[in-house]
């Protein structure tokens, strides 16, 4: 299956793409494989129950990526796929998704990605997704990914959540359980503008001494859009958790942050934090004294504060 | 040139009545000049600086640099026209580092390198600072000297400096003190710089004394200075303070 240039532009978008990447790879578009790689280490397997492949890493594996982009570019096309991952034992990996949605057409195009990831012990991973969207048909570009972790003892595991443009409608559901020493740590970067409506839900379970989790949001929320940000981490047992929801809010729209801590031990340290404001007055001051116009002071205001 | 013409800044005071803090001010500066301000606090020292920036409007009279009238133009305006401010309390932003803000102030791309120097000559080691984010983890200290490094890579023809001194601990000013003292050297413009200290008085080309809104003295250095020790500069400001409370 050939990759055209609105597909080559989505993937760059999403994935940093601009050639056949390193490593494993599964390139789907418009709900078919459109391109596959594996390594002596990685092995992607197509499902046979449902949509979707697993991605089984070998225990040991160090220092390889996976990527995993997706891009729909048919206007109407509603796809779901699970993609489960198997990180073995002592794993140190990257892994590389994101789904890029360029709608022309006046049907909604859907994409909902459930990702599940299994974390052997002491094994490492850096998860990155970014979402974007494009085109200017009527039809909406929705994106739904589930994603669900379970995290073995002294794993590690970082996810970049970014979606900064074009999504109109996206629920992100996310779901993790930590046995002792693992840590996740979650940064998620948004921006809503227009109509767009964004949903986050997080649930971190601590359940294994000396586990640990940090949530951090940041969210632009621009013009008409709404935000929905829902954090809980539960402690069961002496673990570290921190959420931080940070945003700013601008025009007519509507954040809400929703911070939920549920301790069970006496032992659990949980802690959050949570900020809604509008850009200072001040900040935007000191940008127009170097030269630059209040819009352009907003822009990088906004474009730093979600770096 | 810069000159200021029958400046007045009013406000209205909770009970809706009206206080003049610049209060028909007369002020010309020659280019090229290092002019420090000083004066008890409350006289009007920092207002000024912000109606010459455009961030309080002047209720009327005429700001002119190189003779085009400032006042009607917006901060952005201001600045292109060549205005700098290093405001007093320098503000933080999250997520925008120090090389960021100082690409910002050049209005162009420059170079890592060419942004490291800006650091250097305010005294930062350049490689701890660069890529860190102009937030509240750095100090007091810390901010006020970036806050200057963006002054200095503006490089405009004017540049104010609101009390650089203030918040700073005594162990941060004396090397703050060096970099003004370098600072004739690396800006090819006007410098106002508003301050009590002595060290920084003793620099000046000239020193205006402001007071009750108005340009109570104006004159060198060597004349200005010696008159404001003898009559103890710093307790003039004790005296308004003590007088008001």
């Amino acid at each position: 299956m050939e990759i055209n240039a609105i597909q080559k532009n989505i993937l760059h978008e999403v994935a940093n793409l601009d050639s056949i990447p390193q490593g494993a790879y599964n390139i789907r578009a418009n709900g078919k494989s459109a391109a596959r790689n594996t390594t002596a280490n990685i092995d992607i397997v197509t499902k046979e129950d449902k949509p979707g492949i697993d991605i089984i890493i070998k225990p040991g594996t160090k220092g390889e990526s996976v990527h995993i982009p997706v891009v729909l570019t048919e206007s109407g096309l509603k796809d779901m796929v699970y993609n489960d991952f198997y990180v073995g034992e002592g794993a140190d990996v990257t892994i590389v998704a994101g789904c890029g949605i360029s709608n022309c057409g006046d049907q909604d195009s859907q994409h909902d990605g459930i990702h599940t990831f299994h974390v052997e012990k002491n094994a490492r991973v850096k998860y990155v997704e970014k979402h974007y969207g494009e085109g200017d048909g009527k039809g909406e570009r929705i994106l739904n990914p589930v994603t669900t972790v379970y995290q073995e003892e002294g794993s590690y595991v970082e996810m970049e959540m970014v979606q900064v443009k074009g999504v109109d409608s996206t629920v992100r559901t996310n779901y993790a359980e930590l046995k002792s020493g693992a840590t996740l740590i979650v940064h998620e970067a948004l921006m809503t503008h227009g109509n767009q409506k964004a949903t986050s839900d997080y649930k971190v379970i601590l359940n294994g001494e000396g586990a640990s989790t940090d949530v951090i949001s940041r969210t632009v929320a621009k013009d008409d859009s709404e935000q929905i940000f829902e954090v809980t981490i539960e402690g069961n047992c002496a673990c570290h958790g921190h959420a931080a929801c940070d945003s700013i809010i601008m025009g007519n729209a509507h954040v809400l942050a929703i911070p939920k801590l549920d301790a069970k031990n006496v032992d659990a340290a949980l802690v959050h934090e949570a900020a809604i404001g509008k850009i200072a007055g001040d900040q935007l001051t000191k940008l127009m004294t170097l030269g630059l116009t209040e819009e352009e002071a907003e822009e990088q205001i906004v474009a730093g504060f979600l770096r | 040139m810069l000159e200021i013409k029958n400046l007045t800044y009013q406000v209205e005071d909770e009970k809706d009545a009206t206080k003049e803090i610049i209060n028909g001010l007369d002020l010309t500066v020659e280019d090229g000049k290092f002019i420090v301000i000083t004066g008890p606090n409350g006289g009007g020292k920092s207002t000024l600086a912000k109606l010459i920036m455009g961030v309080n409007k002047a209720t009327s009279g005429q700001i002119l640099l190189d003779g085009e009238d400032l006042v009607g133009l917006n901060i952005t305006e201001r600045a292109k026209r060549g205005v700098s401010f290093a405001f007093q309390a320098p503000v933080h932003f999250k997520g925008i580092r120090v090389v960021d803000l100082l690409r910002l102030a050049a209005g162009k791309k420059i170079t890592t390198i060419e942004a490291c120097e800006y650091l250097s000559k305010v005294g930062l080691c350049a490689k701890d600072y660069i890529n860190r984010e102009v937030n509240s983890s750095l100090s007091g200290g810390e901010l006020k000297r970036i806050e200057i490094a963006t002054v200095l890579a503006r490089g405009t023809k004017l540049s104010i400096f609101d009390e650089p001194e203030a918040g700073i601990d005594l162990w941060s000013f004396q090397n703050l003190i060096k970099v003004f003292e370098n600072m004739r050297q690396e800006i090819k413009g006007t410098i106002i710089v508003i301050s009590h200290q002595e060290r920084i008085l003793n620099i000046a080309d000239e020193i205006v004394v402001i007071e009750d809104g108005k340009v109570k003295k104006k004159g060198p250095k060597e004349e200005i200075l010696p008159e404001l020790l003898g009559t103890g500069a710093a307790s003039i400001a004790c005296n308004k303070l003590g007088g008001n409370n």
